[in-house]
């Protein structure tokens, strides 16, 4: 096991150096770059950007300035806001929280409404639910996020007044109610792609459980059909959703950023695109790294509680 | 009726390709191509038929509803009319929905059929770099991209592409991977045929049922990833119109003009379902393994 944890360890590290890599370089070798915000405006003459090219450091070549970004990046100095000169890690910070309850509830959501999607139209497969749950799915997967959450807007916020259309509490109130009124709609919004992929992969694991040695010598022991649906199959069939549940991480996050948007949710996503807005490159490239740690954290300890239990896995 | 037909032995099959006769017994997939012939139709031959051009003011007709005044659509706030907007706006989503899945694909496939022949090193520091471009959310990267470029819908589409190229390396890797050692490749190396020709000639055309199936699905993707960043303001700018952006700026009048947001969306939802469907049809019918589910 121990071996097992320390290679996967070690592919994650080398994956974060390359994606550290690429993100840097997307930025850096961007037209523009992390000067675009001096050189558009009007009063700049040339020489005066190059100066604070070379004040930033950016005049040097770019391989030099990745380890420089690097090694800070490692010892926690994310850089400052160019809005406000705040920490760029402290920025990130005050936002984390907001962006992961949102997400945590949309996870528990739609794991436990796909999964039952999942399974019933496994068990009844080819009936009139498991083709109409197909045909949902498919749809379900097309509708734009922030579509979906304008109109759920539109119904349940202007037209039946039942929920807030926005932000993440009402200024005075606070109360966990007050917080579980705003966060249902947009954790709601946000899980629907996700109901939708964890319907279509839990009735292609169930499927393929139902199909297995095991189940049959369950059946044919004489145990009853709901103990051995609950214990052997959905037991089964849900161990290969937990490596499911990290690889839907990065689109949970994108979505999650068009979630916040549209319902001025104070997340990462928001502070995402306001720094977009700001030209604040430091807080963008930061976004974009926390991101993909994120991510990364995401699928290691999916990847290691499969492990842990699932002994075939520990064994290649 | 369908399966009468198919289950008649005497008769020779009208089409002989197998693939193609199931993907037409395929319903969804059907209805999915209707979906996007009639969009297609609506947005290239649409615009004939109105009285109004996308580009044509009328401050006196601003958030006319739909049906009055001969916008079918209803106006925005400009007064502009919403379905010429609207046909205009797909001609556009559209092309750059198939120049993503063109470049894409083309990317993809080269990536997947070097690592996927070469294997060993190459293989693995191809798919190192297709998982590191997986581990970000692609919303994110497609925005940081498109806030420090100029965004015309050619730039919008190659940034689309290099978010969206992953998924058919690893398909075609996979696919190479199987077919390597088989004897049709030991034969093409006997003849001393080069990589390149190996690779190209005779790999990839065997995996072509797989890429035409992830080509379909990137087409959904791309006019779904358009409309997020152009929603967000960064993809394609105004005048020029696309389904996000016209649905940019719909919230803030989503009380006394909702067909402002409703219109678009749908658009945009229908061609991505319809894609979508297709997608699914080709994967069936490519798949024979997939005949008992």
């Amino acid at each position: 096991m121990l071996r097992y944890i320390l290679s996967r360890l070690g592919q994650s590290l080398i994956l974060l150096v390359i994606v550290s890599f690429i993100g840097f370089a997307v930025l850096t070798l961007a037209p523009g770059g992390p000067l675009s915000q001096f050189a558009l405006s009007p009063g700049m003459t040339q020489e005066q950007i190059d100066k604070i090219a070379a004040q930033m450091g950016l005049d040097r070549p770019v391989v030099v300035q990745y380890f420089d970004w690097i090694t800070n990046l490692v010892v926690g100095d994310w850089g400052t806001s160019y809005r406000d000169g705040q920490s760029v890690l402290h920025v990130i910070g005050s936002h984390l929280f907001a962006t992961l309850l949102l997400m945590g509830t949309a996870t528990v959501i739609s794991v436990s409404l796909g999964s039952t999607i999942g399974i019933f139209s496994a068990l009844k497969r080819g009936s009139a639910f498991d083709y109409t749950m197909t045909v949902f799915a498919m749809v379900a997967l097309s509708i734009p996020t922030f579509w979906f959450g304008l109109i759920a807007i539109y119904f349940f916020s202007l037209n039946l007044g039942w929920l807030p259309a926005g932000n993440m509490y009402t200024v005075g109130d606070g109360s966990v109610l007050d917080y579980a009124s705003h966060l249902i709609m947009p954790a709601a919004v946000l899980a629907l792609v996700d109901v939708a992929i964890w319907s279509r992969y839990m009735r292609t694991s169930t499927l393929n459980v139902i199909n297995q040695d095991f189940v049959r010598t369950a059946k044919a022991k004489g145990l009853p059909r709901r103990r051995v649906v609950l214990k052997h199959i959905v037991g089964n069939s849900l161990v290969p959703m937990i490596t499911l549940a990290g690889l839907q991480l990065p689109m949970v996050l994108g979505g999650a950023l068009v979630t916040e948007t549209v319902f001025t949710w104070p997340g990462m996503g928001r502070l995402f695109l306001d720094s977009l807005g700001y030209s604040d490159y430091p807080v963008v490239m930061g976004l974009l790294m926390a991101s993909a740690i994120l991510v990364l954290v995401g699928n290691l300890a999916a990847d290691l509680i499969v492990a842990l239990i699932d002994p075939r896995i520990r064994l290649d | 009726m369908s399966s009468l037909t198919a289950n008649t032995p005497a008769r020779r099959p009208f089409i002989k390709s197998r693939a193609l006769r199931r993907f037409l017994s395929h319903k969804l997939a059907l209805i999915g191509v209707i979906m996007v012939l009639t969009l297609t139709a609506a947005c290239f031959l649409g615009p004939f038929f109105l009285p109004y051009d996308e580009l044509h003011i009328d401050l006196m007709a601003r958030f006319a509803p739909p049906g009055s005044g001969g916008h079918i659509f209803g106006t925005d706030p400009l007064g502009r009319d919403i379905a010429a907007r609207l046909f205009h706006a797909g001609q556009i989503s559209m092309a750059v929905g198939f120049a993503v899945m063109i470049i894409a694909t083309t990317i993809g496939s080269v990536v997947g059929v070097v690592s996927g022949y070469y294997g060993g090193k190459v293989a693995a520091v191809l798919m190192r770099i297709v998982d590191a471009f997986l581990s970000f959310p692609s919303v994110f990267l497609l925005l940081a991209l498109a806030a420090f470029i100029q965004p015309g819908p050619v730039m919008i589409a190659l940034i689309i592409s290099a978010t969206s190229w992953m998924e058919v390396a690893r398909i075609v890797e996979a696919e190479v991977k199987s077919l390597r050692n088989q004897d049709f490749v030991q034969a093409a190396h006997m003849l001393g045929l080069s990589n390149r020709w190996i690779m190209f000639r005779e790999l990839l055309p065997n995996a072509i049922g797989p890429i035409i199936v992830a080509a379909t699905l990137t087409v959904a993707r791309a006019i779904l990833l358009e409309a997020y960043i152009s929603f967000l303001g960064y993809g394609i700018q105004p005048p020029l119109p696309s389904w996000g952006n016209m649905l940019n700026g719909a919230q803030q009048y989503l009380q006394s003009a909702p067909w402002l947001a409703i219109v678009p969306g749908l658009a945009i939802t229908i061609a991505v379902t319809g894609f979508n469907f297709i997608g699914d049809g080709l994967r069936d019918a490519f798949d024979s393994r997939a005949q008992g589910e």
